[in-house]
């Protein structure tokens, strides 16, 4: 007896004939086999993998004697653990880890990548960085292929027209060994935003805006496409910053239509495809659009023109304020959990209801993370802070650049000058102050003016208070040690 | 993965109500390399008391355990299944199960046995001095006293525990099938494969 009833693909309901939105061509194009449970088995084109989540995946695939089936659409990078301190010393030699588990976890994964014959990007590289900042850079991840990491913040890679998501470490291993995932298909939601961002307006700003809105849980069970003229407008590297971020909104995963900046941004990547392939895939990726009259399950609308710089107050993404607002009044949620929650979070982040945004102090200054580390971030953050320095009470201020590659892009552009003579510290690539797994941390009861993607509790070290913002605001408020409008500071050209 | 047809032998009489999954095993746990060697971490806050069912030799090396409502409630974290595993548990018998720990258990392995308070609290009686039989052909826990408990279980899932068969396993079944799907996405889509660094 067949466990399961499979049908052919190609054999369901949706024909080429109905109007398909972009998720729906990425899906229908990876069904290798649908059931009649309403599960199918899709196809994975790409697997990124780091230390954290893969130790026990590459085990369980020893311990069964199973091979990783297409070792070649893996690629593997440690970030979480590294410290971004000097990894080399004087001689060129390895500076070794002093956390013993870290240690561990990165030893592990040197050693299971060759092992399995999956390319490794060693933390001596100079391509190393944080997966999500290395794959698009190198050309891993492009337009109209499924990609996975056991890592939430993989819906980033959508930003191309991937459809990119992250997953736990059983199923790390079950695409390691098939190359497949049994999914069932989510409802799809449009996130349009219309017009043309204000000075001192960036990408992080519109996504903590429609976090705002929808709330964390506002995209769960669906995959976002993100549409409308102020996305047009938007560079690759700005919509990586947005979909990034898609899962504080709850969705696995945030799609962009790719368009001639995608193509323009990939062209000539190390592993993009080349030649007469290229032609071939552009030509492709030109049909990865939303034909017209399909059909979202649910739609929101964003008027850019009234987005400011934002900030966040408490200990969810969707905690977000502009920064010319207020602290709010618990008491002024409508729901019941969510007043509990907004007063834990005032006591945790050490806030009054009505104060201003803008005479919140700050101590710590982050600029890094796969949300904003990109060379466009860093130059927005020395814009602000050419010329400028951080203020008496700042204890640090860290700058981690997403990779080796951009690391070395803004050294040639002399950014790594304007930060430390702004009185930065310039690091090695890494996840850094984004989350407590290595030794940049926020102390207990301090507060962090940071460009990562979650304020939760404990997210910087335990304790810590973090206000997400763009890298722009990072940077102003490094200046004057308190959250400050980038737009008292910038400069209009 | 082994197949599951009969488990066989002694049992934890453990039966407490709402075990979550850190007290299976705590957060400290969680930056291992490894998914064996969590044993020694299993329920480490309950072992602190000296009468602790784990640690009493009566019970050492039990392939099966009896537990209380609810069991692994709380975080989705997959060790917990594999401290199980790594005690060398091969059935949890409960009046009921979280979702996701039964599905973390069943990817492992792991068979869950559901049975009314009552009967749970007979095999608990049993357990103290004597052996229990699972029969999973026949969805049958039996005891030496001639107590029949027949039990449920979603037809996927027992050919899966019966066939030894992971989800990883399965999926590898379908290998005809996704070469197949290989060869046709290669032919249309040269750039499949990441050009070589």
């Amino acid at each position: 007896m067949a466990l399961f009833n499979y049908r052919n693909v190609g054999a369901r309901g949706t024909g080429m004939t109905e109007a398909r939105t972009l998720y729906d061509k990425i899906w229908d194009a990876h069904v290798v086999e649908q059931r009649d449970d309403g599960t199918a088995l899709i196809y994975i084109d790409r697997h990124l993998v780091h230390e954290v989540t893969s130790p026990q995946a590459f085990e369980g695939l020893r311990l069964a004697g199973r091979p990783v089936r297409r070792p070649e659409l893996t690629l593997a990078v440690p970030d979480h653990n590294v410290p971004t301190t000097a990894r080399v010393d004087a001689d060129g030699k390895r500076i070794p880890i002093a956390d013993p588990e870290s240690a561990q976890q990165l030893a592990a994964l040197e050693r299971n990548a060759p092992e399995f014959g999956i390319r490794y990007i060693d933390a001596t590289a100079p391509e190393q960085g944080i997966v999500h900042v290395v794959g698009p850079e190198q050309g891993f991840t492009l337009p109209g292929l499924t990609l996975v990491c056991g890592d939430s913040h993989t819906a980033a890679h959508g930003a191309l027209g991937a459809l990119a998501f992250g997953i736990g470490t059983s199923e790390v291993e079950h695409v390691l060994a098939t190359q497949t995932l049994l999914l069932k298909k989510s409802k799809s939601m449009e996130v349009r935003v219309e017009g043309d961002l204000g000075f001192g307006v960036s990408a992080k700003d519109v996504i903590l805006a429609i976090i705002g809105r929808i709330g964390t849980a506002g995209g769960t069970g669906h995959v976002i496409e993100y549409r409308g003229t102020t996305f047009d407008a938007m560079s690759v590297e700005g919509r990586l910053t947005v979909s990034n971020m898609s899962i504080e909104a709850g969705a696995r995963a945030g799609v962009f239509a790719p368009d001639e900046a995608t193509f323009a941004y990939i062209k000539g990547r190390p592993m993009a495809p080349q030649g007469a392939d290229w032609d071939k895939a552009v030509a492709y990726w030109k049909t990865l659009r939303t034909d017209d009259g399909a059909r979202f399950d649910r739609t929101v609308h964003l008027d850019a023109t009234q987005i400011a710089p934002n900030v966040t107050w408490g200990t969810s993404p969707e905690d977000v304020v502009p920064i010319t607002g207020s602290v709010p009044d618990p008491d002024s949620f409508e729901d019941a959990s969510k007043r509990a929650a907004a007063r834990t979070a005032l006591d945790y982040m050490g806030l009054s209801s009505g104060q201003r945004m803008q005479d919140v102090g700050v101590q710590h200054i982050f600029i890094g993370s796969c949300t904003n580390s990109r060379i466009e971030d860093l130059r927005a953050a020395a814009a602000i802070l050419r010329g400028r320095h951080i203020a008496g009470g700042i204890k640090q201020a860290l700058v981690v650049p997403g990779s080796g590659l951009v690391k070395r892009q803004a050294e040639a552009e002399g950014l790594d000058r304007i930060f430390v003579e702004a009185g930065f510290e310039w690091r090695e690539p890494g996840c850094s102050a984004c989350l407590g797994m290595n030794p940049d941390k926020v102390p207990a009861g301090e507060s962090c003016a940071s460009t990562s993607n979650r304020n939760f509790m404990g997210r910087q070290g335990p304790g810590a208070r973090t206000h997400l913002v763009s890298p722009a605001m990072a940077a102003a408020a490094a200046v004057t040690g308190r959250l400050t409008d980038v737009r008292e500071l910038a400069t209009r050209d | 993965m082994e197949p599951v047809t009969q488990i066989d032998g002694r049992a934890y009489p453990f039966g407490v109500k709402n075990v979550d999954t850190d007290m299976i095993i705590a957060a400290e746990w969680l930056k291992t390399i490894s998914r064996v060697g969590l044993g020694k971490g299993a329920f480490a806050a309950l072992r602190a008391d000296p009468a602790n069912v784990f640690d009493d030799p009566a019970y050492a090396g039990s392939p099966i355990l009896i537990a209380g409502d609810n069991f692994g409630c709380g975080s989705s974290r997959e060790h917990a299944a594999w401290a199980l595993a790594d005690m060398g548990v091969k059935a949890v018998i409960a009046p009921s199960f979280s979702d996701i720990f039964s599905g973390n258990a069943f990817k492992n392995g792991i068979l869950t046995v559901v049975l009314p308070q009552e009967q749970v609290y007979r095999l608990m009686e049993v357990a103290r001095t004597d052996t229990i039989h699972i029969d999973l052909a026949e969805q049958m826990v039996t005891t030496p006293f001639q107590d029949r408990m027949p039990f449920d279980i979603d037809p996927f899932r027992k050919q899966c525990l019966m066939g030894g068969l992971d989800e990883v396993g399965l999926t590898m079944a379908r290998g005809e099938a996704i070469s197949g799907y290989e060869m046709r996405r290669m032919q249309a889509e040269p750039w499949l494969v990441p050009v070589a660094a």
